[in-house]
């Protein structure tokens, strides 16, 4: 505990607060502002309790903390200059806001006497991420700063967790004061539920055993909420199908027989079907994304809707829900399963069985068809295969774009915080830092960063951080020369006018690892792909950037296109299913 | 439907800026917000008017109950409330016949005529909107030289509160 005698800097009571919350790693950056704190990191460091780690671009420090947060359950900790600082960790604080991960984020401000004044790397950080944080803070006097810190880290990781940003101006890292971290804290005007309404989940576990055709939704709250274990219990408790969003994989194990697939537009067909079919729908931690719903009018027409949330205001947001229940993921589940196991109904075995019978036939589809014959490499084939030699207990962060869906669609996860991807953002130049954020957490599991060659330029320079701290991430990209996705819709949609989808000019990605120090491999050939990886996962102390050159007209399917309803959704036109003659670009 | 909504939030620098950012964020309509601390000083009531459907306005309140400054909200519009809003007028007054007509149409308004000069009277209003605009219809509108309103404050009637 802290001495209460100390009469400490504000740096020093910056990094002091750190350690009494037990951070492992600070992901920064230096600059004028924050001098004082890295001076006192400094001379902190025989302490050894926080490693600082140098990012190359504030916004990789935001990312590596996000996916630290996202590996552990742990808030992520930034600390950057103010200015440019500030508004480089911007996209990172979004990508964290919209996927709901715990975060703090440290930004240094001018001096209180200039701020205001258009000072040098002055930016008003406090209203520029204002829209994009759970809450931030200015802290105007040096005496507030320990109070201020602590109900930082308490807003960060509970109720729905999000990032805060804590702008600290430089005279208050100078001026000094009595260093007592309090052990608590309380907001009277922040007071996260815990427990659901036991009404409502005695309706709710009503509705669930009158199902005839019941489905389970769910998504990255109950990862963030740390509830996979109530889930599984609650699923196979009751037999029913279970549908998760690219942002819940994993949550429930993905080689489970109840799994039908992740949902949405790039979901499987039967989940999507079962989605539009279904009687009785449980949405557990999931929010209605519009890239789950499809077109909202079409969504579940059939189904009453039971909504179990941590936030109010994700309810009846999107859609309409009949049995709302805001509370804590984890306590919630415990409550229904007691509930449904002391209803005097039972589940409608009959009606299941048929249920699953129509299921298995939506599943003959076979919606995950891609060509396995063919003489390039195909996206999907890598994917598979990195999950069959890594018996599917990796670490997978991914870039947005096509390469994102098919790791989504491709690799098996069974279980949570395994998957690290930008939902709700969709933010291209996640893949790597965040990689970084896991690795270290995770020193000496396997993590791979599944990529595209237009996702790893905007944060490349990140190889040179992973040279730093030894960090033996394998990059797996996906290199079709294009942006995929954007490719994909031009296809689709625009009448393949490949407006600027081109990715000319590309680097010798093979040349650009060695130069950073690590090792690069290029594949070109399908028959090659196995040995490479094998080669890859072999080298466990060495970053290995995997450059595959795949199909550059392969497309992700299935596909619910925009404005259609999820059960209009199509099927890869070199599908046996869908015998449509495809045109290539 | 129109509502009027009342706010607590905590009294601190950025709390207005958080509610007025929300609504423009959200595409949710403002017709008015007003705000000042309360009693405790610790505390600020913001009265705002907006409309917008029934799904909107509850995603309005819960929206603000979501951030972390709003300590308790009240949607007044649910129940028997009471709203008032202050007006302040300036008018022409260069001949005696237009002073008359406005003192009488100012008493009639139970308004107060709080600042003369040798061309213009000021009054004060104070009243639901439907009467600040009644009045200002009333005066001839060449003569209005400035107006400047508050804002909706409510209160419920009652025993209904809004307070921690």
């Amino acid at each position: 505990m802290a001495n209460e005698a100390e009469n400490l800097t504000g740096a020093e009571i910056v990094v002091r607060c750190l350690e009494e919350e037990g951070v492992e790693y600070l992901f920064g950056y230096p600059g004028g502002s924050v001098l004082h704190i890295y001076d006192a990191l400094f001379t902190r460091d025989h302490v050894n309790k926080i490693q600082h780690i140098l990012v190359r671009h504030e916004q990789a420090a935001t990312h590596a903390a996000d996916g630290y947060a996202r590996a552990t359950g742990k808030p992520g900790v930034v600390l950057v200059t103010s200015g440019p600082g500030a508004t480089n960790a911007v996209t990172g604080i979004a990508t964290a806001y919209m996927d709901s991960i715990p975060m703090v984020v440290l930004t240094g401000q001018v001096p209180t006497t200039l701020i205001g004044n258009d000072a040098f790397q002055e930016v008003d950080a406090v209203g520029i991420t204002r829209p994009c944080v759970k809450h931030n803070f200015l802290v105007n006097d040096v005496k507030d700063l320990a109070t201020t810190l602590k109900k930082a880290f308490y807003i960060a990781t509970t109720g729905r967790p999000g990032p805060v940003v804590v702008d600290i101006p430089k005279d208050v890292t100078a001026h000094k004061t009595t260093f007592e971290y309090p052990a608590t804290t309380e907001l009277r005007s922040y007071k996260p539920v815990q427990n659901g309404h036991p009404g409502q989940i005695r309706k709710a576990a009503d509705l669930i055993l009158s199902a005839k055709r019941p489905m389970i939704y769910t998504g990255g709250g109950v990862v963030l909420g740390d509830g996979s274990e109530e889930l599984i219990q609650f699923t196979q408790s009751l037999g029913y199908p279970i549908t998760q969003t690219l942002m819940g994989l994993g949550a429930y194990p993905a080689t489970n027989k109840q799994f039908i697939g992740m949902l949405g537009m790039h979901g499987t067909y039967e989940a999507n079907m079962a989605m539009h079919e279904c009687d009785v729908l449980v949405a557990i931690g999931a929010r209605f994304d519009d890239r789950v719903t499809g077109e909202v009018d079409k969504f579940c027409p059939n189904a009453k809707i039971i909504h179990i949330d941590i936030d109010p205001s994700s309810i009846s947001k999107n859609v309409r829900v009949d049995i709302p229940i805001v509370g804590n993921i984890k306590n919630v589940l415990q409550d229904l399963v007691k509930e449904v196991q002391n209803n005097t109904r039972t589940v409608d075995e009959a009606a299941l069985s048929k249920w699953w019978a129509q299921i298995h036939n939506w599943q003959e589809k076979n919606c995950l068809y891609y060509d396995h014959g063919s003489e390039l490499i195909k996206p999907q084939a890598v994917i598979e295969t990195l999950y069959e030699l890594t018996n599917g207990d990796a670490f997978i962060t991914s870039d947005v774009g096509q390469h994102q869906m098919w790791a989504a669609q491709f690799y098996k996860f069974d279980k949570p915080r395994r998957w690290i991807n930008s939902g709700g953002l969709g933010t291209m130049g996640f893949g790597l830092p965040s990689a970084i954020g896991v690795q270290l957490a995770y020193p000496d599991r396997p993590v791979f960063c599944i990529t595209g060659e237009a996702s790893i330029q905007m944060c490349i320079q990140e190889l040179s951080t992973c040279k730093q701290y030894d960090l033996p991430i394998k990059l797996i990209c996906l290199n079709n020369r294009y942006m995929g996705m954007v490719r994909q819709w031009q296809e689709m949609f625009y009448d393949k006018r490949y407006s600027h989808s081109y990715m000319d000019a590309l680097p010798d990605f093979v040349k650009l690892a060695d130069s950073y120090g690590h090792l690069g491999m290029q594949i070109t050939q399908p028959n090659q792909v196995e040995n490479a990886l094998k080669e890859a996962i072999a080298l466990k102390d060495r970053l290995v950037f995997m450059d595959f050159i795949t199909d550059p007209a392969e497309n992700v399917f299935p596909m619910v296109a925009a404005g259609k309803g999820q059960h209009e959704m199509v099927l890869s036109p070199l599908s046996p299913q869908m015998p449509v003659e495809r045109e290539l670009a | 439907m129109r509502h009027t909504i009342s706010v607590l939030l905590e009294n601190e620098a950025g709390a207005l800026s958080r509610v007025a950012g929300l609504f423009s964020a959200r595409g949710y309509n403002i017709e008015s917000l007003t705000v000042a601390p309360t009693e405790d000083p610790s505390l600020s009531r913001m009265t705002i008017v907006t409309h917008g459907s029934d799904n909107v306005i509850e995603q309005i309140t819960k929206q603000l109950n979501k951030l972390v400054d709003v300590v308790k909200l009240l949607d007044l519009t649910e129940g028997a409330h009471i709203e008032r809003e202050l007006l302040l007028i300036k008018v022409n007054v260069n001949q005696v016949a237009v002073c008359d007509d406005l003192k009488r149409m100012t008493d009639i308004f139970r308004g107060r005529v709080i600042d003369v000069s040798d061309s213009c009277y000021t009054i004060e209003l104070t009243g639901t909107g439907d009467k600040l605009d009644a009045f200002i219809k009333a005066v001839n509108p060449k003569l209005i030289v400035e107006t400047v309103r508050s804002g909706v404050s409510g209160i419920a009637r009652g025993n209904r509160t809004l307070r921690t």
